[in-house]
C-alpha cells in the first residue's frame, strides 16, 4: 500500500480542465435544437393576480411558446413543487408554486415562462407579458408577521406562523428568579445570498420517442431532484436522469428544486425539445433562496463567578414566502447554541414565520452559525457585566476534555441524541490565545490608542455537527480495462471532492489517486444518493468509498491468489498489480484479475468466486460527528469613516483526521470569507413593502481580495470513532464563529464610545452612527 | 421587433474570424455561443465580478460590457488562447500547488487579470496584489490561496531574471 496518500496535500485532480477553460458547467451544455427560457416575475411582494396577458409575447420574434401554470398542468401531477425535506406537515402544502397563478408572495416569484429560439428573444418577449396585479399588504419582518393581528403573508394559508416548537431542559424559571447575574438582549441576524459565482441553471431535454427526460442541473442533490421530478411529472424512475456537470459553487441554495427547474422540465416534456434556463445575477439576488434572518429575544443567567446557569427566550425564524425545505434551520440554530459549553438550564420558544420575501433554506452553515452567534454574543455581554475577561468566562464554562464524550441534554430535529464525540475545547482556545498573543493585547491596544488608532480583539468558540446521514453511496469497480472507477450519489461542488475520494480509494487499492476515475452526480450510475450539504460528504461518501474499496481489495486478492496459485496472505498490491511478496515475477495486473471474473460464456467462474470486480456500500453513520474550533481576530476600526480592517484572523480548527490538508485549508478560508461578508458587508435590503433594493453586485457587496486578511489556520486533530476513516466535516465550519468574533472585536475597538452591536452586517454607516451616539467626534 | 446585425472581422486566439452578429450581443456571449469558447464565464453581466475578463488588443476588459460589434478589427484573447500560448503556465502550476481554485468558475478571469499583473514585472507587496485583483470575485477560496499563487509566481519570475 503506498504510504500516506490519505493525509497528504495531494494536488487536485480537478484543476487541469478548470485552468484552461475546458470545464463544462451547465451553461456550456448545448444539445442540438436547444431552446431558451426566460421568466416573467412578480413585481410585487404580495398581490392577487387578476390576469396575465400573453398576446404580445406570443407574437414576438423567435418565440416558440409562452406558458402560464394552466398550460403546463396537463404534464404535471400537482401545481406545487414538492418540498425536498420532509417537514412534520404534509409536504405538498407549503412548497412554491411551479408558476404562481392566483397570488404572488415575493418579488421575483415566477408567473409565466417564455420559450424562444434564443435567450435574447425569450427576454424580449417576457418583457411584453402584461400582468394585472391587485397589491396586498406585505410583511417583511418575521417578528411582526408572527403577531396574531398581522396581515396575511399568503391569504391561502391559515396563518403566518408555519410552526412553533418549544424546546429545552431543566428549570429556567426558578434559576432566573435567583440568579445573581442576568442579561437580556435582542439579536438580529441578517439574511444574505449564497452568491455562488455560477448562478443557478438547468437544461432539460425530453426525448419523446424514448420517453426519457435528461436534466443537467447546477444542483447539489441529483437524486433528490430526480425523486421530485418523478413525482411532479408522473414519470417512472427509469424515465428521469439527472446529471450534475461542473458546479460553479453551491453553498446550499442549489439543494432546492426551484419553480424554474420544474417548469422548464415540464415545458420540455410538453414540447419534446431541450430547453435551457440560466439564472442571471439579478434573478439570483431576487429568487435564489437566502438565509439567516432570525430575531432572538434572549436572557442569560450566570452565578457570581460567571458560571452559566441558564438561557431562555424566543427565536423568530424568517421562513420567507414558502416552506421549501422544512424547518431544519431554526432547529439547528436552537440546538447548536449550546456550543462547547455546559449550560444547566435552557428553554427556547421557536416560531417559524412566513414573510413576503424569497424562501429561506440552508446556506453554508444552515442555522448553526446563528445559534453560535447568539451564545457567543451573550457570553461576551455577560463577561462585561460581571467584569471578567471574555477568555476567562469561556474557559470557566467549556466542557472539559475528560468529560468527552459529552451528551447535551437535547435532541436534534431528527430525534437523535447530541453526544459530542471528541475535541479538546480548552486546548483550542488556549492555542488561539497564544497564537493571537491575547495576553499582550491590552498593552498593544493602549499603545495604539495613544497614536489615535482603535484596535480590538475578540474570540468565539464553536461546535458543529457534521457528516449528516442518513447514508451516502459509494460503488468501486475495476473494469476489464483494469481501470478503477468510483461512483457515488455525492456531488462534486468544487471543494476538491474528487481528489479526496480518489485519495481514499487509491490508498486501499495500491494505486495513485489520479488512476481513479470519480463519477459523481449522475443518477444513472448509482441508484441512491443524498448529495452535498451539511459538511457531510467526506464523512459519508468518504466512508462508503473506503469500505467499498476494502471489499474490492479483498476480492482482488482472492481472485489473484487463485490465478497465481498462491495464498492470499502472501500477496501485495502495488501500482495496479498484485504480486507474491518477494517474488516479483509472480504477478497479475488488475486487468487480468477483472477479466478472470468478467465471465466467458459457458465457462464457469472459479470455485467460490462471484462475478464482477466491484462493491457498493451505502455508509450509514450512526450519528453525526462534531467538529469544533476557536476563532479569533484583531481588527482596526476608523471611527471617522467606519471602515473595519481585519489585521489578523486566526482559526484553531478540529475536524478530526484530514484527508487532504490543503483542501481543508481552502474550505476554512472560503468559509471565513463568507462570514466576513455576513459580518461586515452583505446586506440584502428590502423596503417596507418587500421590494428588494440590493439587486446587483454594486448594491449587494461581498468581500473581494483587499477586504480580507491572510488567514492563519492551526489544525488540532481528534479523529472520530463514528466512521471508519476518522474524519469530521469541514465545509461549513469556517463560517462558524466569524460573525460573533468580528462584531465583538469591533465593539472592543470602539469601547470608548460604548458601541454595542446586536445585528449584522455592521456597515461603515452603522459604525459611524453608533460612534456618534456614543459621543464620538465631539 | 427587428434587430440590427453587423458583420465583423476580428482575431480570436490568433485566428481570423468573420461573423454576422446581433448589434446588441456582448463579446462573451459571442465567444461562448458562436465560437464555443466557453472558458469565459458570466457571473453578473453588469461589469462587477470579473468572471468574463478577456484581453482585447492587449488590455484586460470585462467581456460582458463590450459588444461583439465593437471588437471589429480587434485582437481578442480568451483563457483558451492564453493557456495555449503558455504565457502563464507557471502561474497555472502555482494555482494547482496552492489550491487557488475550488469550483473554478472565477479561475479563467482570475488568470487573465493576474497575467496582466505579472506582465508588469513590478515587485508588489501582498496587499498591492490584493488591490490589483479586487475586480475579480471568488466565492470559494477566500482569495488567500490565489494571492499566494500570484505572489509565488511573481517571485519566481524575478528570481529567474536575476539568475
Ligand atoms: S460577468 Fe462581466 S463582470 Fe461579471
Ligand atoms: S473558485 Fe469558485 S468562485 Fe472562485
Amino acid at each position: 500500500m503506498p504510504d500516506g496518500i490519505v493525509g497528504n496535500s495531494v494536488k487536485r485532480l480537478e484543476d487541469a480542465e478548470l485552468l484552461v477553460g475546458e470545464a463544462r458547467y451547465v451553461d456550456d451544455i448545448n444539445p442540438p435544437g436547444l431552446l431558451h427560457a426566460s421568466f416573467v416575475r412578480s413585481e410585487f411582494a404580495h398581490a392577487k393576480i387578476k390576469g396575465i396577458d400573453l398576446d404580445a409575447a406570443l407574437n414576438s420574434p423567435g418565440v416558440v411558446a409562452v406558458y402560464t401554470l394552466d398550460q403546463i398542468m396537463d404534464v404535471m401531477t400537482t401545481d406545487r413543487v414538492p418540498a425536498t425535506f420532509p417537514a412534520p406537515q404534509p409536504r405538498e402544502e407549503f412548497g412554491s408554486y411551479v408558476l404562481a397563478h392566483d397570488e404572488v408572495c415575493y418579488v421575483g416569484e415566477p408567473l409565466a415562462m417564455v420559450i424562444a429560439q434564443s435567450r435574447y428573444e425569450a427576454e424580449d418577449a417576457a418583457a411584453l407579458v402584461n400582468v394585472d396585479y391587485d397589491p396586498l399588504d406585505a410583511m417583511t419582518d418575521c417578528r411582526s408577521a408572527a403577531q396574531p393581528d398581522a396581515s396575511a403573508t399568503d391569504t391561502r394559508n391559515k396563518g403566518n406562523v408555519f410552526s412553533s416548537v418549544s424546546m429545552g431542559y431543566g428549570d429556567c424559571k426558578s434559576v432566573f428568579e435567583n440568579a445573581p447575574n442576568v442579561i437580556s438582549e435582542t439579536l438580529y441576524q441578517h439574511r444574505g445570498v449564497a452568491l455562488s459565482m455560477e448562478c443557478r441553471g438547468v437544461v432539460s431535454s425530453f426525448d419523446k420517442r424514448r420517453g426519457k427526460l435528461t436534466i443537467w442541473a447546477s444542483c447539489q442533490q441529483p437524486h433528490g431532484h430526480k425523486a421530485i421530478l418523478v413525482d411532479l411529472l408522473g414519470l417512472s424512475e427509469d424515465q428521469v436522469r439527472v446529471i450534475v456537470p461542473h458546479l460553479g459553487g453551491g453553498f446550499g441554495p442549489k439543494l432546492i428544486l426551484y419553480p424554474e427547474d420544474a417548469s422548464v422540465s415540464a415545458a420540455s416534456v410538453k414540447l419534446g425539445k431541450p430547453i435551457k434556463w440560466i439564472e442571471d445575477r439579478r434573478e439570483h439576488l431576487l429568487t435564489t433562496t437566502q438565509e439567516r434572518d432570525q430575531v432572538w429575544e434572549v436572557e442569560l443567567a450566570a452565578d457570581r463567578e460567571g458560571r452559566l446557569l441558564g438561557l431562555r427566550g424566543k427565536l423568530y425564524h424568517d421562513q420567507g414566502a414558502y416552506t421549501v425545505r422544512g424547518t431544519n434551520i431554526p432547529f439547528s440554530a436552537a440546538t447548536t447554541i449550546l456550543g462547547p459549553y455546559i449550560l444547566p438550564n435552557y428553554q427556547i420558544e421557536v416560531s417559524v414565520v412566513h414573510t413576503n420575501k424569497v424562501p429561506s433554506t440552508s446556506m453554508r452553515g444552515a442555522g448553526h452559525p446563528q445559534g453560535n452567534f447568539t451564545m457567543e454574543r451573550l457570553i461576551d455581554r455577560m463577561a462585561e457585566k460581571i467584569g471578567i475577561d471574555p477568555a476567562e468566562i469561556r474557559s470557566l464554562n467549556l466542557i472539559p476534555s475528560d468529560s468527552i464524550p459529552y451528551e447535551q441534554p437535547l435532541r436534534t430535529q431528527a430525534g437523535q441524541r447530541i453526544i459530542y464525540d471528541g475535541g479538546d475545547y480548552l486546548k483550542c482556545q488556549e492555542e488561539l490565545m497564544r497564537t493571537l498573543d491575547y495576553s499582550g493585547f491590552s498593552v498593544r491596544q493602549q499603545q495604539a490608542k495613544s497614536k489615535g488608532r482603535y484596535i480590538g480583539m475578540a474570540m468565539a468558540n464553536y461546535v458543529k455537527p457534521t457528516g449528516r446521514g442518513p447514508f451516502e453511496s459509494g460503488l468501486v469497480r475495476i473494469g476489464t480495462s483494469g481501470k478503477v472507477s468510483v461512483y457515488t450519489g455525492a456531488v462534486a461542488m468544487g471543494q476538491g471532492f474528487r481528489t479526496a475520494m480518489a485519495q481514499i480509494c487509491s490508498e486501499q487499492l495500491g494505486i495513485e489517486p489520479d488512476d481513479v476515475i470519480i463519477v459523481a452526480g449522475d443518477t444513472d450510475t448509482v441508484s441512491n444518493g443524498i448529495g452535498g450539504f451539511a459538511s457531510r460528504q467526506t464523512v459519508c461518501a468518504g466512508s462508503a468509498i473506503h469500505m467499498a474499496s476494502l471489499k474490492v481489495r479483498k476480492k482482488v486478492v482472492s481472485v489473484a491468489a487463485h490465478l497465481l496459485e498462491a495464498s492470499e496472505e502472501d500477496l501485495e498490491l502495488e501500482n495496479g498489480k498484485v504480486f507474491v511478496k518477494g517474488v516479483p515475477n509472480m504477478v497479475v495486473c488488475f486487468r487480468d484479475v477483472a477479466n478472470a471474473v468478467a465471465g466467458i460464456p459457458g465457462v464457469a467462474l472459479p470455485e467460490g468466486i462471484s462475478a464482477g470486480l466491484e462493491a457498493e456500500v451505502k455508509f450509514k453513520p450512526e450519528n453525526v460527528t462534531y467538529a469544533n474550533g476557536a476563532h479569533g481576530c484583531e481588527v482596526e476600526v476608523d471611527p471617522e469613516t467606519g471602515k473595519v480592517q481585519i489585521l489578523r484572523y486566526v482559526v484553531i480548527h478540529d475536524s478530526g483526521r484530514l484527508i487532504n490538508p490543503l483542501i481543508v485549508d481552502g474550505q476554512v478560508q472560503g468559509g471565513i470569507t463568507l462570514g466576513v461578508g455576513h459580518a461586515l458587508y452583505e446586506h440584502m435590503i428590502y423596503d417596507e413593502n418587500g421590494n428588494p433594493l440590493s439587486t446587483n453586485l454594486a448594491e449587494y457587496l461581498v468581500p473581494t481580495a483587499p477586504e480580507v486578511p491572510n488567514y492563519e489556520i492551526v489544525h488540532q486533530i481528534s479523529p472520530t470513532e463514528r466512521n471508519p476513516i476518522g474524519v469530521k466535516g469541514v465545509g461549513e465550519c469556517g463560517v462558524m464563529g466569524v460573525m460573533p468574533a468580528l462584531l465583538t472585536a469591533v465593539e472592543n475597538a470602539l469601547q470608548d464610545f460604548g458601541v454595542k452591536l446586536n445585528s449584522y452586517p455592521v456597515t461603515p454607516a452603522i459604525i459611524v452612527e453608533k460612534v456618534l451616539e456614543g459621543g464620538g467626534y465631539s | 421587433m427587428a434587430y440590427d446585425f453587423l458583420d465583423i472581422k476580428l482575431i480570436v486566439n490568433g485566428e481570423q474570424v468573420s461573423a454576422r452578429v446581433p448589434a446588441r450581443m456582448h463579446l462573451v456571449d459571442f465567444l461562448r455561443m458562436e465560437l464555443e469558447l466557453t472558458g469565459s464565464h458570466l457571473g453578473c453581466e453588469h461589469g462587477i465580478c470579473g468572471a468574463c475578463s478577456v484581453r482585447v488588443d492587449g488590455v484586460v476588459v470585462r467581456g460582458c460590457l463590450v459588444l461583439a460589434a465593437q471588437c471589429d478589427g480587434s485582437d481578442v484573447l480568451t483563457i483558451e488562447g492564453l493557456s495555449e500560448s503558455k504565457e502563464v503556465v507557471d502561474l497555472q502550476n502555482t494555482f494547482v500547488e496552492r489550491n487557488a481554485m475550488q469550483c473554478g468558475f472565477c479561475t479563467p478571469g482570475m488568470l487573465m487579470t493576474a497575467a496582466e499583473l505579472l506582465a508588469k514585472n513590478d515587485k508588489m507587496a501582498r496587499n498591492e496584489i490584493r488591490e490589483f485583483m479586487s475586480g475579480n470575485f471568488c466565492r470559494c477560496t477566500g482569495y488567500h490561496a490565489i494571492i499566494d499563487a500570484i505572489e509565488i509566481t511573481m517571485e519566481a519570475r524575478r528570481e529567474e531574471e536575476r539568475s
